[in-house]
């Protein structure tokens, strides 16, 4: 299929909008829009030469716990087996396709799917099938019935700084070598001891996925959108900031520190210094941080293309998992975590720090609507660009964060793997 | 010797604080909290695995003033309201100068453009204190029966 055309629906646009092969800095409004793209990714993509975050390994931690989760539109289950291995694989029963666990997660020795009671083992393979043999010697499954040749799509399993990831691609480089160097090691910085998950929630945007996942990415518009920390006068000049990008484009971190000089003495400090009383933190414990990884680094957005965000904000630690639910439609899954070895001091931090993000978060919730101001704005332009080039036209970190090269990252990946 | 916490005082609380907030008298919201408080939304699917992280979290009543700050300075949003439907408070555990009360609510979301939907439904876990003659909340738990949020959480349960 040519998917380098506006579809039928929305070529009455009075430009032609073939997407510029040679430069990363105009997107077709119609990505965000067509069927066609839709259905693509989740075959090109999503079930392409890619790692998907599919969840943490502290949700599977013991053999016999299991997760549901997705790999882009496809249902999948994660579960670690008695050989305390985790493997993932579709959840699609064999035989009508209906799914084989029905709840979020838990923990079971096998899995029997409720239409048929066909029953799987905890790494999907099929070992049963009811009346297989029929009844009183009438019925059953043809004597060439196999059920090794019958089963689950099953995925490939990497394992990263207790993050799951899962691949249908044998094609799919080694996931240290997806990652890169440097992105790879913003994710160990954060997750380098056991972590324990203390919440979960889902928000659900009126956008399409790719939206979003460009806002996570676009460290231009953070002070622009996001003025709580400018309202509430918190002085933040003396930070210093980074971005670092995958070679492939599609993973990111940015990050900002303070000044390793003033740590020692301002750290604590450094969030509450209001000229003005009316826009005073009453209660500046939302800001009490503590330089918790010993590197003076405050701040941390991560992305791992083409699912995964892995947040620091403070003490506010989280895993945000995107998954498309629709052309205009994606889920936002939450999990918060914190680490096993949290002091009760420390516990109550996460929480008081946790109001910086997620729905509700003080940074963070307008990224909840502003994918569906561009799906919005963008109702009837599917012929329209949108433009890309604060910082250049290429997809390397700069020393600044005054950039869209993260963005454009995520374009560089995405056509890869797409084809278009 | 203050007034006892009466059932009637407790619905006059429940009528006033969601009469506050639909009416977008969001200053006035933090009042009915005592000085030591929590305030939290989370899930029911959370409470039920002990997991304390929700959506919001405030353990006193100055970071509730610091929500409306924020909500009024600072977050971007577009213009919407609430009206809460409460249910009859349960009271299971009453003492001379505080209760505990559980109270169905019923949220429904109008945007500007008119668009309504339920937004969230669940239960209130409350404390009830007496503080001179005033009740106030000591604790409001929203528990909500759902764990999706639309698009965004603005303004308080």
């Amino acid at each position: 299929m040519n998917v380098n055309v506006p579809p039928e629906a929305l070529s009455n646009a009075p430009h032609p909008a073939e997407w510029p092969k040679d430069t990363l800095t105009r997107v077709p409004y119609w990505v965000y829009q067509s069927p066609d793209v839709f259905v693509l990714e989740q075959q090109r993509l999503f079930e392409g030469p890619v790692w998907n975050f599919l969840c943490l390994e502290a949700e599977v931690a013991k053999p016999g716990d299991y997760r549901v989760t997705q790999v882009g539109s496809m249902p999948v289950v994660v579960a670690r087996d008695l050989d305390d291995e985790i493997y993932a694989f579709e959840n699609r029963c064999a035989h009508r396709g209906a799914l084989i666990v029905l709840d979020g997660g838990g923990h079971a020795r096998d899995f029997t799917c409720v239409y048929h009671a066909w029953n799987y083992d905890l790494k999907g393979n099929l070992k049963a099938v009811a009346f297989e043999d029929g009844v009183n010697g009438k019925g059953g499954m043809a004597r060439t019935f196999c059920r090794s040749d019958h089963g689950p799509r099953k995925l490939r399993i990497a394992l990263f700084a207790g993050l799951v990831f899962g691949s249908l691609s044998d094609d799919v480089p080694p996931v240290e070598e997806y990652l890169g160097d440097e992105v790879g090691a913003k994710i160990k910085r954060v997750l380098h001891k056991p972590v324990v998950v203390t919440g979960r929630s889902t928000q659900m945007l009126p956008n399409n996925w790719k939206l979003y996942f460009e806002n996570v990415k676009d460290t231009y518009h953070a002070s622009l959108l996001h003025t709580f920390f400018t309202t509430f006068r918190i002085n933040r000049l003396s930070q210093r900031g980074g971005l670092v990008i995958s070679p492939n484009g599609g993973s990111h971190a940015s990050f900002s520190y303070v000044d390793k000089a003033n740590t020692d003495h301002d750290y604590s400090a450094m969030g509450i210094r209001s000229e003005k009383d009316d826009f005073a933190l009453k209660d500046p414990t939302l800001l009490d941080t503590v330089d918790e990884f010993g590197d003076g680094c405050h701040m941390q957005i991560l992305s791992v293309f083409p699912n995964l965000v892995l947040q620091q904000i403070h003490s506010a630690l989280a895993i945000r998992q995107v998954l498309p639910k629709g052309i205009d439609r994606t889920a936002l899954n939450w999990t918060t975590f914190g680490f096993a070895d949290d002091t009760p001091e420390m516990k109550r931090r996460r929480l008081v720090h946790n109001n910086l993000a997620g729905p509700a978060g003080y940074v963070s919730m307008e990224d909840g609507a502003v994918g569906g101001f561009v799906q919005r704005g963008i109702a009837t332009a599917g012929g329209e660009q949108a433009v890309l080039e604060m910082g250049g036209a290429e997809a390397v970190a700069e020393g600044t964060r005054a950039t869209e090269a993260s963005v454009r990252g995520f374009w560089k990946c995405y056509r890869a793997q797409m084809g278009i | 010797m203050a007034e006892a916490i009466t059932l009637e005082r407790i619905l006059a609380l429940q009528a006033a604080y969601i009469r506050c907030i639909d009416n977008g008298e969001l200053e006035r919201w933090p009042g009915f909290f005592a000085d030591r408080c929590l305030y939290k939304i989370t899930s029911s699917e959370n409470h039920r695995s002990g997991l304390d992280a929700g959506i919001i979290y405030a353990d006193t009543r100055d970071m509730l003033l610091d929500r409306v700050t924020s909500l009024r300075q600072a977050n971007v949003y577009e213009k919407q309201a609430y009206r809460h439907i409460v249910g009859l408070p349960s009271i299971v555990r009453q003492g001379a100068d505080e209760a505990e009360t559980e109270t169905p609510f019923l949220v429904v979301r109008i945007m500007h453009d008119g668009e309504s939907s339920i937004f969230a439904t669940g239960v209130y876990l409350d404390v009830v204190r007496l503080q001179g003659d005033t009740l106030k909340f000591a604790q409001r738990v929203a528990v909500c029966d759902s764990s999706r949020v639309d698009t965004l959480m603005a303004l308080p349960l």
